[in-house]
């Protein structure tokens, strides 16, 4: 809000000082383009700053010892370990990373399907949502988490961290989704009633189209609680995985290798998001 | 015989509505005859049921008690003789400008390339030509009304029920829709039930005004609408508006609604 503020007071001051040349008013409109855009690069340069300042510090404070260096790592460190297990055959970081990646794309898709196709069944049949409804409510209240340790007994270690993806993510996608069925614009329906649609046209023709908007704000939450679900079930169960080299580095005490697990983390659910945020924007072309 | 039977035709209908918190009469002995090519307006005073009797027609709602009728034979669900038109366009924002018109026969399952023929057909007549393969979203109020009208009359309906189609346009684009849309209605011989709270719209576009009492509705007057004829016939709704016989009719209904302002 501030932000448009400003950029129009800059242009009324702009307008104040061209208002006496009597040519065109492009030099003017000019000038708001340049400080738009000078505003933009000011943001940009700020941010790479931060980013520098931050790593930076980290590497500095352990080298002086003003830190830890056993607690906190360094950026250097982190680096050459992440070389190091780049080349390494049999622990190698690519891997793990494709492990944790691809449990995580099955277990979105998984708790997508399972949460789209329980919505439709709820919308469809009233009843069953009357039955179920409470049953839902404690489902999604209930921390998850807290189900790994039986995961693992009842699941085995694969299984289980698809099964904890799936248990985290998929409560609230059939809650999300459900209520923006129900929340359809009624007109829409009875417009196409009055052009004689069934049940099963109702649902093709209105529901699911109106609400990919909805899907897609779940699939972004899905994908978040995913990765959550599929990293804490590696820390119970996995024998790879960026979660599994999370915990093995801190049960040796190597925080570099933690941290590196980390940084991979951080990498790879920022591609994930911006994937989606592409998808999102695609997809909601027409959806305004 | 086609003469005598009337196209509408709604005996004694009675129509209630039942929640947990009581039951709301909406509907007393409400009956109502329409002939073929017939354009009849009804008015009423917000709440009185006039939405409803479209939905009854329409054959999404059933009424508690008494007969609909439509050609003479008891509607059964809904059919593809009667076209809807809402108060807003409801264009589906996913669907391209001759998507959205086709949506009928879609459904109804009919021929989708005669269907998108008579789509173009109407769309050009409409001025809509180049808006084809636009989205709802990149046109105007008055355009994508327009659209609508299109899509309802896609399917080829006998029946127009056209529940306050103009309510949500600006005041000028609604005189010229009206012009327009009547005009069209009365060249392709439709049937027309105008559902609107707009005594104006009612007396300069039909041939009968109807009017309703508060809830439960029930029919107050009857108005034949006579205009005297110009050389071309029926004067245009937006002659008729600056005619004296259109502020006749308008003092009696306004009156007959029994609208109290500041009271």
């Amino acid at each position: 809000m501030s932000e448009t503020d400003q950029e129009q007071n800059s242009t009324d001051d702009q307008a104040a000082v061209e208002a006496v040349d009597p040519s065109s008013p492009s030099p003017m409109y000019q000038s708001f383009l340049r400080r738009v855009r000078s505003r933009r690069k000011l943001i940009l340069l700020t941010q790479f700053i931060l980013v520098g300042l931050f790593f930076a510090l980290w590497e500095i404070a352990p080298r002086y010892h003003w830190v830890n260096p056993v607690l906190t790592s360094y950026p250097s460190a982190i680096w050459a370990t992440f070389l190091e297990l780049l080349a390494d055959t049999d622990n190698n970081i690519m891997t793990h990373t494709w492990v944790t990646v691809q449990e995580t794309i099955v277990g979105f898709t998984l708790s997508m399907i399972l949460g789209v196709g329980t919505a439709i069944l709820l919308w469809w049949w009233d009843f069953l949502y009357r039955v179920v409804d409470p049953f839902m409510v404690v489902a999604n209240a209930l921390p998850k988490i807290a189900l790994v340790p039986i995961f693992y007994i009842w699941l085995g270690d694969v299984a289980s961290i698809y099964a904890m993806a799936v248990a985290i993510a998929v409560f609230i996608t059939i809650l999300m989704v459900y209520s923006g069925f129900r929340e359809t614009d009624p007109n829409k329906v009875k417009l196409v009633r009055t052009l004689g649609a069934n049940k099963h046209q109702i649902l093709r023709k209105v529901v699911l189209p109106s609400n990919v908007p909805v899907m897609v704000a779940a699939l972004k939450i899905n994908v978040g609680l995913a990765l959550v679900g599929v990293i804490v079930g590696e820390f119970q169960a996995a024998k790879a995985g960026l979660g599994h080299l999370i915990i093995y580095g801190s049960q040796v005490f190597q925080m570099t290798l933690v941290m590196t697990s980390i940084s991979m983390l951080a990498i790879i659910s920022t591609i994930m998001y911006l994937a989606i945020m592409y998808l999102e924007n695609t997809v909601m072309r027409h959806h305004s | 015989m086609a003469t005598q039977t009337p196209k509408v035709e709604l005996r004694d209908i009675d129509l209630r509505y039942f929640t947990l918190e009581g039951e709301t009469e909406a509907l007393r002995e409400f009956s109502l005859s329409v002939s073929p090519g017939e354009f009849v307006a009804i008015v009423g005073q917000s709440g009185c049921g006039k939405s409803t009797l479209l939905s009854l027609v329409a054959g999404i709602l059933e009424p508690t008690d008494g007969d609909v009728l439509v050609n003479g034979a008891p509607v059964e669900g809904p059919s593809p003789l009667c076209g809807y038109m809402l108060q807003q366009d409801h264009l589906f924002e996913w669907r391209s400008i001759l998507d959205n018109v086709v949506l009928g026969a879609e459904i109804q399952g009919l021929n989708r390339g005669d269907a998108i023929e008579r789509a173009k057909t109407l769309l050009r007549g409409y001025g809509l030509g180049e808006f084809m393969d636009h989205f709802p979203h990149q046109l105007s109020g008055g355009m994508r009304q327009r659209a609508a009208l299109a899509r309802t009359l896609c399917t080829d309906p006998e029946i127009l029920l056209l529940d306050e189609p103009f309510s949500a346009l600006d005041f000028q684009t609604r005189l010229a829709l009206s012009d327009e849309v009547s005009e069209i209605l009365r060249r392709e011989g439709k049937t027309v039930i105008l559902v609107t709270h707009d005594i104006s719209e009612a007396v300069s576009m039909a041939d009968k005004v109807i009017v309703m009492t508060k809830r439960p509705g029930r029919v107050k007057a009857v108005h034949d609408i006579v205009f005297k004829e110009t050389e071309n016939g029926r004067p245009r709704p937006f002659e008729a508006r600056s005619l004296e016989e259109f502020r006749n009719y308008f003092d009696q209904i306004w009156s007959e609604l029994d609208i109290h302002v500041g009271n």
